[in-house]
């Protein structure tokens, strides 16, 4: 019971608001000693792992180039661009998104689109102009343009998470597949990503309304 | 071979080239902790492998401590807005042209270096084809775009500082709670939480297991940060004994459904950093939670949403 003491401060470390590298740190220190290592221990397995985890950092090898076609006027195109289509609205250029991206998703294509790639440089803009069109507005205000932001990043991810387990090569249905195989029970994966299905299409019908109920909001009468 | 160690160093070479220029930046007060950070994440790019366990941990720890005494932002790099509304004008929608050049790169070498024959495979290492394909997009786009749009050459490196400076420490968080995730599987920690949940939770109708399992894949998912850390645990307490064994579940739709319920827990949690917290840096939002709490509503109505579904579907019509 006693190593489960890493994930309370976890919990509690995220709640407070501290500084989240630090709650990480005290946290495996309290599990490393739990489980009865020591502090050196602790330190070299979690240095070990941090080594054996760095490709999930090398995904910022793609900011330099954002970078340089940000610096070029990408967002100011993005935003340009939806200021001459008036008929892309907030609602439907986030549907569109959320489509492309599960659709993409389920064809394997998870990194062809992305938070840094994707959201940061031409959605978000996008959504910002589309949503600033619609409420007749030069600019939207800050409050709102955050809000959109934040709409527009938890479209990718949903669309990302509800779209990938329909590919038969994804990592989690390789997962299930030998699990279940280490257990004694074999399954095709095309069995497994069968039933992604039902549950993809629900993601898209909820997201999608969440989608045309937030572009509803505060929209003037004509 | 292209493999993982060509593309780690070049991110470690960019990583320097961050330090250097944080090192150069007389505007930031704090450059001599953005270079520490910066540079020691080059080293861990160039020579983790040498470093030794050890020698790693105290890389994270150092890092890890000089990111939460705060880092600053380099102000070099502050192109101004006329400048980029001005490109933009004169670009227009050449500037979309090297954004999609990046997938359809990185699609077209992963698929290359699985299905292009023996002499592709041989240059790439087809397990890390799209990690690859992205370096060396970032490669190939980068000069390129330097040169359509007529940029500085050293704009890269200054300007993906900018950005790395708007994520600041939050760059280092999912890195280091994947490292957490390992010390947590080594103490042990999924198994003592799959036995609490199966004591203390009944499961006396196919109801409440298929409850407990899809709920409990979402919390523990929550705790845990990732699903794949919830999902044997889950599995082998839950979903196969009761739900397979003892209610004769099909183990396909009950796994493929129950990873998914785990999804909508990593909507959730702020464990799940580079999907949750570090989009809320990189979109320069007020609040850490922002992208989670515009989840929120989606992932519980998916989760009831599972739950149900499993109940339909994975059982036979009459049990």
């Amino acid at each position: 019971m006693l190593v489960l003491l890493g994930v309370l401060l976890v919990v509690a470390g995220f709640a407070v608001g501290l500084n989240p590298l630090l709650v990480v740190l005290a946290s495996a220190l309290a599990t490393g000693l739990a489980a009865g290592l020591s502090p050196l221990e602790v330190l070299a397995a979690f240095g070990k792992a941090f080594n054996e985890n760095r490709y999930v950092s090398a995904a910022w090898l793609i900011l330099p180039v954002i970078g340089v076609l940000e610096r070029s006027g990408l967002q100011e195109a993005a935003r340009g661009l939806i200021g001459r289509l008036r008929s892309v609205t907030f609602a439907r250029l986030m549907l569109s998104y959320l489509l492309f991206r599960q659709a993409t998703s389920a064809l394997g294509l998870t990194s062809i689109a992305g938070q840094t790639q994707t959201i940061r440089p031409i959605i978000a803009p996008m959504a910002e102009a589309a949503r600033a069109v619609e409420t007749g507005v030069a600019e939207v205000a800050p409050a709102e343009a955050q809000r959109v932001r934040a709409f527009a990043a938890a479209t990718d991810n949903i669309g990302l998470f509800f779209g990938e387990d329909i590919f038969l090569a994804i990592g989690s249905i390789l997962l299930m597949v030998g699990f279940l195989e280490q257990n004694g029970i074999t399954v095709e994966p095309l069995h497994l990503s069968v039933w992604a299905i039902p549950t993809a299409i629900a993601a898209f019908l909820i997201h999608g309304a969440r989608i045309l109920m937030f572009g509803r909001r505060e929209r003037p009468r004509p | 071979m292209i493999g993982l160690t060509q593309v780690y160093a070049l991110a470690g070479f960019v990583f320097a080239g961050f330090a250097v220029l944080s090192l150069r930046d007389p505007s930031n007060p704090r450059r001599v902790r953005n270079a520490l950070f910066w540079g020691l994440f080059a080293l861990s790019f160039l020579a983790g492998d040498r470093l030794g366990d050890l020698g790693n941990g105290i890389l994270v720890l150092v890092m890890a401590l000089a990111a939460a005494l705060g880092l600053g932002r380099s102000g070099t790099a502050a192109s101004d807005a006329e400048a980029r509304a001005a490109s933009a004008r004169t670009y227009g929608l050449r500037l979309f042209l090297p954004a999609l050049m990046i997938p359809l790169m990185v699609l077209a070498g992963s698929l290359g270096a699985r299905h292009g024959g023996p002499a592709l495979a041989a240059l790439v290492d087809p397990k890390q084809a799209t990690l690859v394909s992205l370096g060396v997009a970032t490669l190939v786009v980068a000069a390129l775009s330097v040169r359509l749009f007529r940029q500085p050459v050293l704009s890269p490196l200054t300007e993906g500082l900018r950005l790395a400076d708007t994520i600041g420490w939050m760059a280092l968080l999912p890195q280091m709670l994947a490292a957490l995730g390992a010390v947590f599987a080594l103490a042990g920690v999924g198994g003592v939480v799959g036995e609490t949940v199966t004591r203390v939770f009944p499961m006396d109708t196919r109801l409440a297991a298929v409850v407990v399992y899809c709920l409990g894949m979402a919390g523990f998912t929550v705790l845990m940060g990732n699903a794949f850390a919830a999902f044997p645990v889950m599995t082998a307490g839950v979903a196969l004994p009761v739900l397979v064994g003892r209610f004769g579940g099909d183990p396909a739709a009950i796994c493929a459904i129950g990873m998914l319920s785990g999804f909508c827990g990593t909507l959730l949690t702020p464990l799940a950093a580079n999907f949750n917290l570090a989009p809320a840096a990189l979109l320069d939002l007020d609040d850490r939670f922002a992208v989670i709490r515009a989840q929120v509503p989606t992932a519980l109505a998916l989760l009831a949403v599972n739950t149900v579904l499993m109940n339909v579907l994975a059982f036979p019509a009459h049990p």
